[in-house]
């Protein structure tokens, strides 16, 4: 048996331009398996063009990108969800008429071959429900496992998009902003919930609250116009120079 | 309740040749037979979320198919039934490459030209189709040697078709597979990052939908005994999205209730009001205004508001 790549990710020379604007330039980054990496960066950096690449959303101009050892380059999105990478969205993106436990149902089907069944009615798959239960009560929410998404508090629905990612036991979870919006103490919550991930993940955030999000940090990505500027250990990221002159102010 | 009223539903359609009089049976036929045109243009548009004006092309194709394999080549009811429901799915399977290489407004634009060619066809290819004059002299079938001759038998042969088609449709939504799909109309980007792959969950939606507007198709040309061009239309097409939209679009009783309403406007009302289009309009406008999501959602919402108001 082989042994595991080391590294979860490897993206090479990745380049994205619309028309003359370029939002992604040169950029190469390297993810090791389980790394905890925060990428900051103001409004406009290309952070999420970047996830959307690696996710598929959007095909680079050129450079590539590599996980856990494959090339991913071309891939389609879903073809990428079967390599063990999983996403949530800074912009909640649920399945609102539905109850959050068939929202995560949706989740756990997305990587198994029940999807195609054309003939078994969903409720009959009660591995599937049981196994959606379970992991609502990890993120805190069984007791609105029924209730349709449409009608829970805007931090329980930045709850279930983890939830919905975490079903899928990715190797690869990027998180973009999973703390944008949220008061004080749900932050906490959502905080220790991706502090209970997993080491087989390997997690990278897009998130502008430091204060939260660099105590989940091991490493730290800073991208300005689309290049990467400082990329290394969080604090040698963070006391750098120019981490200070284009983001965090002086 | 709910299962004592559909006992008594089926059992009175089953029974209805004999209180009612050929007129009635026949016109019930033809309601049957949109029916299933309109669940099978559900499919697509309620839970898929593709809004097609071209659905007419497949029970077009199939009743086409059969009337020239039998009064052309003479070739028997069973396999020329076989032969043109396959014939209907290929040639959806190969539509649905076409049109789905886009979504929304651009797919309906797709589906409406490729009907408009295959209508087209049908009226200049006369060689095969004959044309403007239609293909007449198509008789029904036999199964195990019963004769659908009469106004009953073949209502009887209709009622359970559309039974059979209501279940396997119905299944076909409730199933895992009509998850990924209602997943894939609401959230087509969120449903390939988890892994679905939306464009393969269309197409298959698309050919199944196509596979049972082909029977609609099969069961219009051994009721009618004649094919004509303006089976391919658009304005065939447009009455069942209209019918769908009525009743309740991604629904499982929204196009019955709709494919009922329109076509008997269509072929009741029109018998007393020359100007049936207008009152056909004229219910849609209500519809739409009163119930924006159709009859049977509309009929539920209000159900529900007074069941509360009561409490």
């Amino acid at each position: 048996m082989m042994a595991p790549p080391a590294y979860a990710l490897e993206i090479t020379s990745l380049c994205k331009s619309f028309g003359g604007l370029s939002v992604t330039q040169d950029v190469s980054l390297t993810i090791r398996a389980g790394e905890r990496r925060l990428i900051i960066g103001p409004n406009g950096a290309g952070k999420t063009t970047l996830f959307n690449q690696i996710t598929g959303d959007l095909l680079p101009t050129s450079g590539q990108i590599k996980l856990f050892g494959k090339d991913i380059t071309r891939l389609r999105p879903d073809q990428r969800a079967h390599c063990g990478l999983s996403r949530t969205y800074q912009i909640i993106t649920l399945f609102t008429q539905d109850t959050l436990e068939h929202n995560v149902t949706l989740g756990l089907m997305g990587l198994r071959s029940a999807r195609w069944n054309p003939v078994r009615p969903l409720s009959f798959y009660g591995d599937l429900a049981k196994e959606s239960r379970r992991i609502l009560e990890l993120a805190g929410l069984e007791k609105l496992s029924s209730h349709p998404v449409s009608e829970i508090a805007y931090g329980e629905k930045r709850r279930v998009e983890l939830a919905m990612a975490l079903a899928q036991k990715p190797r690869l979870l990027l998180l973009d902003e999973p703390l944008a919006g949220l008061s004080s103490s749900e932050r906490t919550t959502v905080k220790s919930l991706i502090a209970s991930i997993p080491r087989e993940t390997a997690v990278i955030m897009i998130e502008h609250d430091m204060d939260t999000a660099l105590d989940l940090a091991e490493t730290v990505t800073l991208l300005n116009y689309g290049r990467v500027i400082v990329d290394g250990k969080r604090d040698a990221v963070i006391a750098d120079e120019k981490t200070r002159e284009v983001y965090l102010g002086n | 309740m709910k299962w004592i009223a559909l006992v008594v539903l089926a059992a009175l359609l089953a029974a209805l040749p004999s209180f009612a009089g050929e007129f009635y049976i026949n016109l019930a036929s033809q309601v049957l037979i949109a029916i299933i045109f309109a669940l099978s243009l559900n499919l697509l548009v309620g839970y898929g979320g593709m809004t097609s004006l071209g659905h007419a092309s497949y029970t077009g194709i199939a009743a086409y198919m059969v009337a020239i394999l039998t009064t052309r080549y003479g070739i028997g009811h069973g396999i020329s039934a076989v032969v043109s429901i396959a014939g209907t799915t290929v040639a959806a399977a190969g539509f649905g490459l076409i049109a789905l290489r886009a979504t929304g407004l651009s797919f309906l634009m797709i589906t409406l030209a490729i009907s408009q060619v295959l209508w087209g066809l049908a009226y200049r290819m006369a060689s095969v189709t004959n044309g403007d004059n239609g293909i007449t002299g198509i008789t029904r079938p036999m199964p195990f040697g019963i004769s659908l001759e009469s106004a009953a038998a073949f209502y009887w042969f209709a009622l359970l078709v559309a039974a059979l088609a209501f279940a396997a449709m119905t299944i076909f939504v409730l199933s895992a597979f009509g998850s990924s799909l209602k997943g894939v109309r609401d959230q087509p980007r969120r449903m390939a990052a988890l892994g679905f792959h939306p464009w393969m969950i269309r197409w298959i939606t698309f050919i199944y939908s196509g596979f049972w507007a082909g029977v609609s198709g099969l069961l219009y040309v051994y009721y009618s005994k004649y094919i004509h061009p303006t089976s391919l239309s658009t304005t065939n097409s447009a009455e069942g999205l209209l019918g769908v939209i009525a009743g309740g679009s991604g629904t499982l009783g929204g196009p019955i209730v709709g494919a009922t309403l329109v076509s008997l406007l269509k072929n009741y009302a029109s018998g007393y009001i020359e100007r049936w289009n207008m009152l056909l309009g004229a219910v849609f406008l209500a519809i739409v205004l009163l119930m924006p999501t159709g009859i049977v959602p509309g009929v539920r919402k209000l159900f529900s508001r007074t069941g509360k108001s009561r409490k």
